[in-house]
């Protein structure tokens, strides 16, 4: 580098950047909080079960094998727009799915990827389907891309 | 070794390459279990292994900073370490905290392991890379901070250099964000979005000030040119980090809920973060150019090199591949992103990890100018071994992510092909990948080899000029 650049300089851009960036950050975070997200998550139907169906996700380590939006593990199907892909979009027959299939794991097929069987009960189920239906409401600027996540 | 409080570094050395180990065997578990599906189910279950492997890498990479920074920072400071007591202490509670959680992943069913550590009184656990306890969170945060404070005491008695500011400051704020690991509310977005202050702002912020620092130091210590020069370099590597990698964060913000906005914020700035990256590889390069002397430890030189290009490779190019809205969209939670997680991690944390090792275990093993030559040639082949092997890994996820997309996101709902459907369609990537995966633990095992090679310790170099009083 150019002699007539100085260390000064260097450490100036690096200070005076930084600290615009991290308060541009903070702007943004607060316009995102406090005047976009409201409209998108569907907060107001938040209920007491979907945050507890969030903990059975979460209890149960979950995000280990599926993605949810698209974060998580790789290994098993996305679950954020499973409702609309299992359950047609409708909440009694998710249910009713999500009942089926949790207390049919695991499969046990040879060689096929298992998924543990999690001794949930049908009130955890269904606190669960509360959840991920919830989920799938979210306003995420139309991801993913088709029904298969 | 110039003081002697520095030693205190080799014990978190130790044990980080101990835990890289277990994180390698974990990953071929996992790289198996991708392929037979069932094998080890139900004892070790995908996740577990998963979680595993991954809470591992970081465990032992935070190892591997606090060993650097133990290491350099009385060094840069010119002075003793303000307490290596403090420094013993903190590394049997971090060791035995670790192991523990570990051991509870292993042995614990989850869901018991979240009941027995009360995780209803403070629910944090259940997020990806996030699954510690919260009591092992606590155990974290407190070792950081009692670490800071060691630290801190110790830069401030002393000279103040700028690879120990920046140092310093990469480590607060990586302290700083932790507190938000802490912060689990029940809006999944609200959970996604403060997630990322530190995952994100972790591996793609205030981390790569630790990188930079550590990257500095070395190239200071075995090319002998000036500081002055050094520092500047530094100083605009970490402008262009923090500059693109803040609002950068935006990368992550497209599908989770967040406003249309961050699509053109996320993708402008994150495609701007090779740039600190590409940086790294001037830096690196032009200062073993114009090097004042050459250090007799080539393979620490190697390893320096070798952390700038990868990290340039994995972070910024297979990291700009996908970043993009357009691309995003299809690529989001793909194989692709796999591909880039591995080869970003390995080239910019691990090898940085490896670098500061390779130069500073030697020295405190009473061998002043580096390891045998055996020993440097047998490093060297672990190097190369797993770089390659890396590259492979990188190479083959990428190619099951592209056809992951092609099967199952580019075609209409209807037509697309489900998603264990696609995983069939694409296994021999997944073979492939375990390979390269097996060949990796073969460098891994020479990497380690290399340790115990006995002779004569390389003499004293050359000096081509005036070398700094630093070097």
């Amino acid at each position: 580098m150019a002699e007539r650049f100085t260390k000064s300089m260097a450490r100036n851009i690096y200070l005076g950047g930084s600290a615009f960036f991290v308060l541009l950050f903070l702007a943004l975070t607060f316009d995102t909080q406090s005047r976009a997200m409201p409209e998108r998550d569907n907060r107001d139907q938040l209920t007491e079960q979907v945050v507890r169906g969030k903990h059975v996700w979460e209890n149960n380590n979950c995000v280990g094998c599926h993605s949810l939006m698209g974060e998580g593990a790789y290994f098993a199907p996305e679950l954020a727009n499973v409702f609309d892909r299992r359950g047609a979009g409708d909440s009694e027959v998710f249910k009713a799915y999500m009942n089926g299939w949790m207390n049919a794991m695991p499969t046990n097929v040879p060689g096929r990827r298992q998924m543990p069987q999690f001794n949930l009960t049908d009130q955890e189920i269904e606190d669960l389907a509360a959840f991920l239906e919830w989920t799938s409401k979210i306003d995420d600027n139309g991801w993913p891309p088709n029904i298969e996540g | 070794m110039k003081y002697e409080s520095q030693r205190v570094a080799m014990p978190y050395f130790i044990f980080a390459l101990i835990l890289f180990a277990g994180q390698i065997v974990f990953g071929l578990v996992l790289g198996l279990q991708y392929v037979v599906g069932d094998f080890l189910f139900p004892e070790i279950p995908f996740n577990v292994a998963r979680m595993v492997h991954t809470n591992l890498l970081i465990v032992w990479l935070l190892f591997g900073f606090m060993g650097a920074t133990y290491y350099l920072v009385p060094e840069e400071a010119q002075t003793e370490l303000y307490s290596p007591l403090l420094a013993w202490i903190l590394f049997w509670v971090f060791a035995a905290a670790g192991t523990l959680t570990i051991l509870g992943y292993l042995f614990v069913d989850y869901a018991t392991l979240a009941d027995v550590t009360m995780n209803k009184l403070l629910p944090t656990m259940g997020r990806e890379f996030l699954e510690q306890p919260t009591i092992t969170k606590i155990g974290i945060a407190l070792v950081v901070v009692g670490f800071l404070f060691n630290i801190m005491m110790t830069a401030l008695k002393g000279r103040k250099t700028v690879v120990n500011i920046v140092l310093i400051t990469g480590l607060i704020g990586l302290a700083v964000l932790w507190l938000f690991s802490f912060y689990n509310p029940g809006n999944l977005t609200l959970d996604k979005y403060f997630w990322w202050f530190v995952v994100h702002l972790w591996v793609e912020g205030v981390w790569e000030l630790i990188m930079g620092a550590i990257l500095a130091y070395v190239l200071i210590k075995i090319t002998g040119v000036d500081r002055e020069v050094i520092e500047k370099w530094l100083y605009v590597i970490i402008a262009m980090a923090l500059i693109t990698g803040i609002i950068g964060t935006g990368h992550h913000f497209f599908w989770i809920g967040p406003p249309e906005y961050w699509l053109w914020l996320g993708s402008v700035f994150s495609a701007l973060e090779p740039l600190p990256f590409f940086m790294m590889v001037l830096f690196a390069f032009n200062m073993i150019n114009r090097r004042r002397r050459n250090h007799p430890n080539k393979a620490a030189m190697l390893w320096a090199m070798g952390t700038a290009v990868m990290a340039f490779l994995g972070a910024g190019v297979w990291g700009f591949l996908h970043t993009l809205a357009p691309v995003n969209y299809y690529t989001h939670g793909s194989q692709i992103t796999a591909a880039h997680g591995h080869m970003a991690f390995y080239g910019a944390y691990v090898m940085i990890v490896l670098t500061i090792i390779s130069y500073a275990m030697p020295i405190m093993r009473g061998r002043p100018y580096g390891n045998s030559n055996t020993a440097q040639v047998l490093e060297m082949w672990g190097f190369w071994l797993m770089t390659i092997s890396m590259v492979f890994i990188t190479l083959f996820l990428t190619g099951a992510g592209i056809l992951q997309i092609w099967l199952q996101r580019i075609p209409e709902s209807g037509e697309a092909l489900s998603f264990m459907a696609t995983q069939d369609n694409i296994s021999l990537f997944y073979w492939m990948r375990l390979v390269a995966g097996c060949f990796f633990l073969a460098g891994l095992i020479v990497y380690f080899g290399s340790f115990f090679i006995k002779g004569e310790a390389s003499p004293a170099e050359e000096v081509r000029g005036p070398a700094t009083e630093d070097a």
